[in-house]
């Protein structure tokens, strides 16, 4: 079309608008009038889920305690030549001295004390009862000097590193924390402590049991699916009563179920003793261990992978089939080759729904996963509800959080996430 | 190979019931000739899918036999029976391009990359989709999907096809060049043919021979001239092309012809075809253009006087709608040729037509 006259070559309206700038405002108005449509919903999302998350992954790196109780002692220690001197020089000693008097006196001691046994175990008598102590010293001593006297772990550099990252504004200490790593005594990362190396193996742990109960449920779910998205509808709807039961009765009813069928004194070990697969000393431990939580969560979440495999089933016309056989396929070459690359997009989709929420997941392993099946979730809700390390809960959430997001990314690249679909 | 004189498929006394009550198909004898292009027409729900289905192995006959090449087939797994298929929805896989669902029966057949690739190109060649290898059936239009359907069902020289409604998705233009372009497969490969449609111009203008289905038995079978000529029964000449009906009874016959009284009044002459006997009801069936307006005197057996109750220019023809004999739906196909009838809608004319051009039918 090279020899269409200039005066054509851009497209104008009736009013002599040229037509892209039109088509521009037209689009902009469209996007508007959307944009207005979702902004409740994008609101609520907002308060509800993204400014929480948000608070989660910042407190995981917030530490206010020194900067509001002891303002002065950041600073201080940030001057500290920590290549030159072993301790802090004197003048730095004294403004931490200070600080530390006068939190004792605005009876905020305790906070101090707190944060400070986070990253050195075992230091929070050596905080408050120095305070209690600096305190009561009147006019001008050399305070090195008088803190040495009162706890000579004062003249250990240990002691003044610690305080030195404790008392940083942000800090990286819970996410290392959160994966088993921490400052040594030059401020370099290193590795906890053998016996206090728990965070990576219990990540590792749930991704790995997350995935196992992926596999089951599609394992269990994919025949399941396919006889309800092929028989006549009233045998379907029966099945489908059936896959639903469970998700209308409480979780806490379904999960002390398995207690009861699986517990040494169960159902399910009575059972096999009575038919002889082992005498009544030979019962196995079915609950209160890793088995016990895989069993129960395959089973809760079950239904997340079920559905959207039928309902992706349900779509998959049964003359794809019937198409392959008439072209000379097995029954077996035609599922393989035709129905199933079909199906692939409801077993993406329920995976993915599987997978992430079995990584979260927090009151059944809680309940029946004993000590060997506890899951990472369980251990953030401890530090939210027993040890109050809340900054080391939400740390473990922001990597878990992180994680998730990463995995999910792979699961795009690999699949495209474009193929997953709900039904 | 077979013997050519023999018919590629027989039904043998076919029944089918799907509940165990109703049997949709309820007895039937059919043979396929080598070749040939048999149409199965019949309205929805008479059972035209079901006895595809049943020769293509999806379901099984309740009764009877149902033989291929000679050889029953009652046991014979769909995909051992070598029949290629086209289905209403195309039933292209989504998830493949035009090329792998072309392959597919082959690769099936375990035959070599190069024939693979040969066979697949000249299939392409015959549907004039050359271009359209790389492409995913649901980039494709109706048409263009339902030329690939065609083509996979050929690819592996199948000597039977079956095709269930193929054109029933398209539109008219399309429609009409693929009933072409399917007519004209069938001829240059001489693959025989089971087509089922419920759209009668498509029956006519492609078959060979139509079986017309109505309540799980054949009506009729036929080649089209003589189903449309011809009928034999009241369901068929109702069914195909536009039918006058009058019913009455009989009061006399001789040999092939008979006299009948119209309900409305009136005495006609007709063909005896398909009658119980004397004092009988029959229905009279008479094509709208055997109908002629004011015959010359004497010419016709049967003239009657009627009323022109509605007129339709249709170009090359006016359809009148006239009362005649008590029956106000008598529709006459008056040809727009030079010194045509003049009519005016409530006028009196006489009507006027051959006794072989009445046929009386069962009631
Ligand atoms: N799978 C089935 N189960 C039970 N009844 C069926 C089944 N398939 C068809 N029928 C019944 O059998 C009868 C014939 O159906 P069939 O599909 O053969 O009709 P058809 O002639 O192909 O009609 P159409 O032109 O609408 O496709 C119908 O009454 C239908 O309800
Ligand atoms: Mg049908």
């Amino acid at each position: 079309m090279a020899d269409i006259p200039a005066n054509q070559a851009t497209l104008t309206t009736a009013d002599g608008v040229p037509l892209k700038t039109k088509l521009r405002q037209t689009q902009r108005r469209m996007k508007m009038r959307a944009l207005g449509l979702v902004l409740p919903l994008l609101a609520f999302i907002a308060v509800t889920f993204i400014w929480p998350i948000g608070l989660m992954v910042y407190r995981g790196v917030d530490n206010p305690v020194f900067s509001e109780v002891m303002p002065n002692t950041n600073a201080a220690l940030a001057r500290w030549d920590t290549q030159a001197d072993e301790i802090p020089p004197e003048d730095i000693v004294a403004i931490v001295a200070r600080d530390l008097a006068q939190a004792r006196r605005d009876k905020t001691m305790g906070r101090v004390a707190t944060r400070m046994n986070y990253d050195l175990p075992g230091s929070r008598s050596l905080i408050t009862s120095s305070a209690r102590k600096l305190a009561k010293i009147e006019g001008d001593v050399v305070w090195t000097e008088e803190m040495v006297k009162i706890d000579k772990r004062w003249g250990e550099r240990k002691t003044w590193m610690a305080m030195r990252l404790a008392s940083e504004r942000y800090t990286m200490a819970f996410y290392m924390a959160a994966l088993d790593r921490t400052f040594d005594e030059d401020g370099n990362i290193t590795m906890q402590p053998e016996e206090r190396q728990i965070y990576v193996t219990l990540f590792l742990r749930t991704v790995w049991v997350s995935l196992l109960i992926t596999v089951l449920c599609i394992l269990l779910a994919y025949p399941i699916s396919y006889l309800m998205a092929t028989l006549p509808l009233r045998t379907s709807n029966l099945l489908m009563v059936m896959v639903l039961l469970p998700f209308w009765t409480s979780l806490l009813v379904r999960t002390t179920s398995w207690i009861v069928l699986l517990q040494k004194q169960g159902v399910l070990n009575d059972i096999l003793v009575f038919i002889g697969v082992f005498s009544d000393e030979g019962r196995i431990r079915m609950i209160y261990n890793m088995t016990g939580t895989v069993i129960a969560m395959t089973h809760i979440l079950l239904p997340f992978m079920v559905l959207p495999l039928y309902s992706v089933m349900k779509t998959i016309s049964p003359s794809y089939v019937r198409a392959a056989r008439s072209l000379g396929a097995t029954p077996a070459r035609a599922f393989w080759k035709i129905y199933f690359p079909q199906s692939v997009p409801g077993i993406g989709a329920g995976s993915i729904l599987v997978f992430i929420l079995a990584v979260g997941y927090y009151i059944t392993p809680a309940l029946v996963g004993g000590e060997s099946g506890q899951l990472i979730s369980n251990f953030i809700a401890f530090h939210m509800q027993k040890s109050l390390n809340w900054s080391l809960a939400a740390a473990l959430g922001g990597i878990l959080l992180g994680g998730v997001l990463a995995l999910y990314w792979i699961y795009n690249k690999l699949v495209g996430i474009d193929n997953m679909k709900m039904g | 190979m077979a013997d050519s004189n023999e018919p590629i498929v027989r039904f043998i006394n076919v029944q089918k019931s799907y509940d165990g009550e109703i049997l949709v198909v309820k007895n039937l004898n059919l043979d396929i000739a080598r070749g040939e292009f048999l149409t199965m027409l019949g309205p929805s729900g008479s059972g035209k899918t079901t006895c595809l289905m049943m020769l293509a192995g999806f379901e099984p006959a309740t009764n009877g036999d149902i033989t291929l090449n000679g050889k029953p087939i009652n046991n014979v797994p769909p995909h051992k029976r070598g029949i290629g298929m086209v289905f209403q929805n195309y039933a292209l896989f989504p998830h493949m391009t035009v090329a792998e669902n072309l392959s597919f029966p082959l690769e099936v057949r375990r035959m070599g990359k190069d024939e693979i690739e040969s066979r697949v190109t000249r299939a392409l060649e015959m549907v004039r989709l050359p271009e359209m290898a790389g492409r995913r059936p649901g980039q494709l239009s109706g048409g263009q999907q339902q030329r690939v359907a065609v083509a996979r069902a050929l690819v592996f020289d199948p000597d039977l096809v079956l095709m269930d409604e193929p054109l029933g998705a398209l539109d008219k233009n399309p429609r009409e060049e693929m009933q072409y372009e399917i007519k004209h497969i069938h001829e240059s490969l001489g693959v025989s043919v089971v087509y089922v449609t419920h759209d009668q111009s498509e029956a006519l203008t492609m078959s060979n021979r139509i079986a017309v289905f109505n309540d799980g038995i054949v009506q009729q079978l036929s080649t089209p001239d003589a189903l449309y000529e011809r009928p034999e029964n009241a369901f068929v000449a109702q069914f195909i092309g536009e039918n006058n009906r009058l019913m009455g009874t009989v009061k006399e016959v001789n040999g092939e012809s008979c006299t009948i009284e119209v309900d409305g009044g009136g005495a006609v002459i007709a063909l005896a075809v398909n009658i119980a006997g004397k004092g009988e009801r029959t229905t009279l069936s008479l094509r709208p253009e055997r109908v002629t307006i004011n015959p010359p005197e004497g010419s016709v057996p049967n003239v009657f006087e009627g009323t022109v109750e509605e007129l339709i220019y249709l170009g090359d023809h006016i359809r009148a709608r006239v009362n005649v004999c008590g029956h106000d739906d008598f529709i006459v196909k008056v040809p727009n040729a030079s010194g045509h009838a003049a009519l005016k809608e409530k006028t009196k004319v006489k009507v006027g037509w051959e006794f072989e051009d009445c046929r009386a039918l069962d009631a």
